[in-house]
């Protein structure tokens, strides 16, 4: 059984005057391990299908599972329970709380578990290691620079060692090295088998990806499966 | 890192927000714990001044047809020589239960003598305690010291034309005045006052005496039932509680009580109003902050407490500080009401009650955002996802 499995996947929008249907009856099923890129124009429905795999906005009709877990058949409670110990959230935005030094930010998600406050700490610090970040945990966001809050916003991802890693357009505001070199870490990540879906249209870090769906007005135009690097080498 | 945590360090960022919060409570529970604190130290203030007010309970001769005027007894047209009490009864007023609460027992003799050509009101007083007792007379000259000495209220002196160091004729007896009585306002201005023992001596009324005024200590005397015993040790004769003074000074006080409620809730209400705007806009401010929360696994319910936990910590320095400055309030506004004799009371419950007021209102006035906080949703509220 595939780790992630869509099938049939509908999300409309109805507004006064007429529908909008983002994403059309999608089926698709994901390996444990994958390194999928989901990429687009803008409206193909790659957000959408992104925050109806994060728990975070219910579909029209169809079915998602992760794990196993028919996730809309959760109540809210049980979806935050599971968006905290299944995944991994990455903001374009970053997203990071203001008034919260780095490793704060990476505690977030731990501070609604039962750990003891040393473990919770440790674990944090060794998500900003991870992340190249070992010296910066008493540093507030506006004293970071965007690549150093992009890598912040991935400890806090990996902080809870979550199965699944939800990527959206991490590169988006990042100039084209400190792109890569964040491509590499996730790159890193997915090479100790984390599962990591990424929504992205910056063409320039498809290579990473050993799955690329590009989706066009809601629907699957293309799946290319195998190390797509190989695949953009040749042409 | 804990949901405590989070709260103070928003907290921390956000001092200009709390301090504005901060204060509306503060303003709620200073209000109110000054108008506590001022009520209950004016009602100690009353009834420290009816315990120096002189009598609560008047002893009087049995009668079914007296109508009684001094201090109850009316002398006019009716011979008192059958109504009187024996002097030797009043030691059982000592042996009620509640005797600790008595503070004096001043006996008078009342009786009409003859000056000159004038008929006048003649009082015999247990000297002591009659003086004592009676902490508004304001005499010119001394009080009554000695058997041939006596003091004049102010009319009866202007009749029969008395000044301090005269001496006068009563009946067959040389009394000099020792002093005369500042114009009281009451049937005291047309009394002479001399000891009891000459008093009864000339009215031929030895061993018995016509009323007897009673102070009680009231701050926490039920006088009611002080008059039940005191009829119990004394069947034959009438005892019954003066508490119209009472009854009219606390009456005023109630009114000023309700007044001050009234004026606290309105404060308290403003104060809650207060909360509540600024916890909504704290919470729209925060709102793409709690998107992250929830998109980071918090639940509902952990927004919820993140929120109330925010306002409890907040209610709680506010209760704090409005109750000191309450307190502060009061003891500045105290000395002006009082003349400056009574003095405040810290009332560690009344510290604990305005903590307690802070916090239900700071609760109550943040559930509403707390909740609307809660029902947030997590993509509208991170929009980039």
């Amino acid at each position: 059984m595939a780790f992630i499995e869509f099938s049939g996947l509908t999300k409309s929008y109805v507004t006064d005057a007429d529908r909008v249907d983002a994403l059309r009856s999608l089926s698709i099923d994901v390996k444990e391990g994958t390194f999928l890129g989901v990429m687009g124009p803008s409206g193909s429905g790659k957000s959408t299908l992104l925050s109806i795999l994060g728990g975070l906005c219910r579909p029209t009709a169809g079915r998602i599972s992760v794990d196993g877990i028919d996730l809309y058949a959760l109540g809210q409670e049980q979806l935050a329970d599971f968006r905290r110990e299944y995944l991994g959230f990455v903001f374009q935005a970053f997203n990071l709380v203001p008034y919260l030094t780095a490793l704060e930010n990476v505690m977030l998600p731990l501070a609604v578990k039962r750990i003891p406050r040393r473990e919770k700490r440790d674990r944090a610090l060794h998500a900003l290691e991870r992340v190249g970040l070992q010296n910066r945990e008493g540093h507030l966001p506006s004293q970071l620079s965007g690549g150093e809050q992009e890598r912040v916003a991935i400890a806090r991802a990996l902080v809870n060692t979550p199965p699944l890693i939800l990527a959206d357009e991490p590169t988006g505001s990042l100039d084209s090295q400190t792109s890569h070199d964040i491509m590499e870490l996730f790159n890193a990540l997915n090479a100790e088998g984390q599962t990591i879906i990424m929504v992205t249209h910056n063409d320039e870090i498809r290579s990473y990806f050993d799955r690329i769906i590009r989706l066009r007005d809601g629907a699957v135009h293309e799946d290319l499966v195998g190390r797509t690097r190989k695949l953009a080498a040749a042409g | 890192m804990t949901l405590e945590s989070i709260v103070l360090s928003n907290l921390k960022r956000r001092k200009g927000r709390m301090i504005f919060l901060i204060l509306g409570l503060l303003l709620g529970v200073a209000t109110v714990v000054t108008l506590i604190s001022l009520s209950s130290a004016l009602t100690a203030d009353v009834q420290h001044k009816m315990d120096n007010y002189g009598a609560n309970i008047l002893i009087t001769p049995r009668s079914d047809q007296l109508s009684l005027n001094y201090g109850g007894i009316d002398l006019g047209g009716v011979s008192v020589d059958s109504r009187s009490l024996k002097q030797a009864d009043l030691q059982k007023i000592g042996t009620i239960p509640d005797h600790r609460n008595i503070a004096a027992v001043a006996p008078k003799v009342l009786g009409t003598v003859r000056v000159g050509d004038q008929r006048v009101m003649l009082m015999g007083v247990d000297i002591d305690k009659e003086f004592h007792l009676k902490k508004w007379w304001s005499i010119e000259g001394l009080p009554v010291r000695e058997e041939a000495e006596l003091v004049a209220g102010r009319s009866a002196a202007e009749a029969l034309g008395l000044r301090v160091g005269d001496t006068v004729a009563v009946e067959n007896r040389t009394f000099r005045v020792s002093g005369l009585l500042q114009k009281t306002g009451s049937q005291d201005d047309h009394l002479l006052i001399v000891s009891l023992p000459v008093a009864q001596d000339i009215l031929n009324k030895q061993g018995t005496v016509t009323l007897v005024e009673v102070a009680a200590l009231c701050a926490d005397c039920p006088v009611t039932d002080m008059v039940d015993q005191i009829s119990a040790v004394l069947p034959d004769v009438d005892v019954s509680a003066i508490q119209q003074v009472v009854k009219t000074r606390m009456h005023a006080f109630e009114q000023f009580q309700q007044f001050s409620l009234a004026i606290a809730t309105v404060v308290v209400l403003v104060g809650a109003l207060v909360v509540f705007v600024t916890m909504m806009g704290a919470v729209k401010e925060r709102t793409r902050e709690i998107g992250i929360f929830r998109a980071l696994g918090f639940r509902r319910s952990h927004i919820i407490r993140l929120v109330l936990l925010e306002a409890a910590l907040l209610s709680v320095v506010a209760g704090l500080c409005g109750y000191l400055s309450g307190m502060g309030v009061s003891r500045l506004v105290l000395p002006v009401l009082t003349e400056g004799h009574v003095a405040l009371y810290w009332d560690p419950l009344l510290a604990v009650a305005a903590v307690a007021l802070a916090l239900s209102v700071g609760a109550l006035a943040s559930f509403y955002p707390a909740l609307h906080a809660s029902r947030l949703d997590p993509t509208e509220a991170l929009r980039a996802l």
